[in-house]
């Protein structure tokens, strides 16, 4: 007999999750809330730090999903443990006995229009990250009109404990470099400021990126918080900040002001915590078994989770995330179920 | 003029609306590698003037990028010209030699 394994969520990580427990030999059945797999992903068109086309990495993970089943337009209706299994009901009615599952529901995205003193839906030309990667997949949106000053503000309702997020969402910093040089490529004549608090380029070659802003793109990156911005006559935008690294306020008048909404938990991802009654880490994400050694293992036995879903990630961190979880959830199978583990004596001596 | 018994303060604040692009542009042109400075503040901190003077290569480069001209040339009025910035700078700027570019440029020289 064949161990079902469920999957919530086909963003990277459920995907990635859901082609190697495939070839592992396990019955996959994967949901996802939208229409598409994918994730986020859909909604890049250029990945950092090398600017790939995100249409590359879904290709690659889309390939590898055969024989997986999958549900679209389906979320979990209920999901109960059992003794030694889940019994979940889907929204399209139909009921799967899991014997393990594996949340990957990744995250939501911050709600700008709630730091007001940026004016995200007040003002005619702010936009967030995620309306800029739309703008470069469809070069159509009435606010980027030619803009010849464009600014970046780090950190929106990231290290902000007055917008219910102390944490850092790690990808916003090299994800403003990689747009204010696609910025810069759009509208060669535009100058573009990135206001920081701590540039956190971590990955590797992220700093050659940053390298390249400034070199090649003459990106000039303030040291400073926006504090506010208030909309000029011409729907031109008054930008505030201080120059923390010459101690004296900085004011600029900008054409186009880009928000980098940062990662906050998914709301979906929450609400299967409540049925299962687990508690999420103060930062809201889920809580795993041990933070340095056991990160896939949720607090519940024959439940996992990947990617996002226990933190902020950046692709490459998803999927061997997911890779990780595929090879715990294969260990607990085989040392749950005494058949699973007699099926791969078998087929080790038949070779 | 009557005497009211106090005067304004000139504003601190930076305006990058009045920057001077063209100006520092032709900095840019003879001293490209001026872009690549990460203000770590290693020039600044080996400089053997900045123990008896204000001098600070970090400063001046960070002035300009605020507009300050004069600024940056008071930041470097006392160099020795000694290369001991230039030695530790990790983004490899020849800042010895940036120093008589922005002096030039700047009016100093
Ligand atoms: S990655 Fe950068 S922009 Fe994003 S929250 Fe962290 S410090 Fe702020
Ligand atoms: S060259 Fe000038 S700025 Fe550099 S260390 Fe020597 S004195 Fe200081
Ligand atoms: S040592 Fe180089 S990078 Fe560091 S502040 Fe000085 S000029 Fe800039």
């Amino acid at each position: 007999m064949k161990n079902n394994v469920l999957i919530i969520g086909g963003g990277p990580a459920g995907m990635e999750a859901s082609a190697q427990l495939q070839r592992l030999g396990y019955n996959v059945i994967l949901i996802e809330r939208e229409s598409t797999l994918g994730g986020h992903l859909n909604r890049w068109d250029r990945l950092f730090p090398e600017g790939v086309p995100a249409s590359e990495p879904l290709e690659a993970l889309m390939k590898n999903m055969n024989g997986v089943k999958c549900f679209t337009d389906t979320e979990i209706q209920s999901i109960n443990r059992l003794d030694k299994s889940f019994n979940v009901i889907l929204s399209n009615g139909i009921t799967v006995l899991a014997d393990a599952v594996l949340i990957a529901c990744g995250f939501d995205l911050f709600d700008a229009s709630r730091k007001e003193e940026y004016g995200y839906g007040i003002y005619d030309h702010v936009i967030t990250n995620a309306d800029l990667e739309a703008w470069f997949q469809s070069k159509s949106d009435d606010r980027i009109d030619n803009p010849k000053r464009v600014g970046f503000v780090h950190c929106v309702g990231s290290r902000d404990e007055k917008a219910g997020c102390r944490g850092c969402s790690k990808v916003c910093c090299v994800t403003a470099v990689k747009e204010a040089c696609e910025i810069k490529e759009a509208f060669p004549d535009a100058q573009v400021y990135c206001f920081y608090m701590d540039l956190r380029m971590f990955g590797r070659h992220y700093e050659d990126l940053y390298l390249k802003a400034q070199k090649d793109y003459g990106v000039r990156f303030i040291r400073g918080r926006v504090s506010e911005v208030s909309e000029n006559q011409d729907r031109s935008l008054l930008v505030k900040a201080e120059d923390t690294l010459s101690s004296k306020p900085v004011q600029i008048t900008l054409d186009l002001l880009v928000l980098m909404a940062g990662m906050r938990h998914s709301e979906a991802g929450r609400r299967i915590a409540d049925m299962l009654n687990l508690a999420p880490e103060d930062d809201g994400f889920f809580a795993v078994r041990n933070n340095l050694t056991a990160n896939q293992q949720a607090r519940m036995p024959g439940l996992f989770l990947a990617g996002a879903a226990t933190g902020p990630k950046t692709l490459p961190e998803s999927l061997a995330d997911a890779r990780s979880a595929a090879a715990a959830i294969d260990h607990y199978l085989t040392d749950i179920f005494p058949q699973t583990r007699k099926l791969k004596k078998l087929v080790k001596k038949n070779g | 003029m009557v005497d009211f018994g106090f005067s304004l303060s000139p504003s601190s604040r930076i305006d990058l609306d009045e920057f001077d692009r063209k100006t520092f542009d032709r900095l840019l042109a003879l001293e490209p590698d001026a872009k690549k400075c990460m203000e770590c503040g290693s020039c600044s901190a080996v400089c053997t003037a900045s123990r008896y003077t204000e001098t600070s290569v970090r400063r001046a480069l960070h002035a300009l990028r605020n507009g300050c001209g004069a600024q940056a040339v008071e930041e470097l009025k006392g160099c020795q010209f000694c290369g001991k910035c230039t030695m530790v700078c990790p983004r490899g700027i020849n800042t010895r030699h940036l120093i008589l570019s922005i002096l030039k440029i700047y009016g100093a020289l």
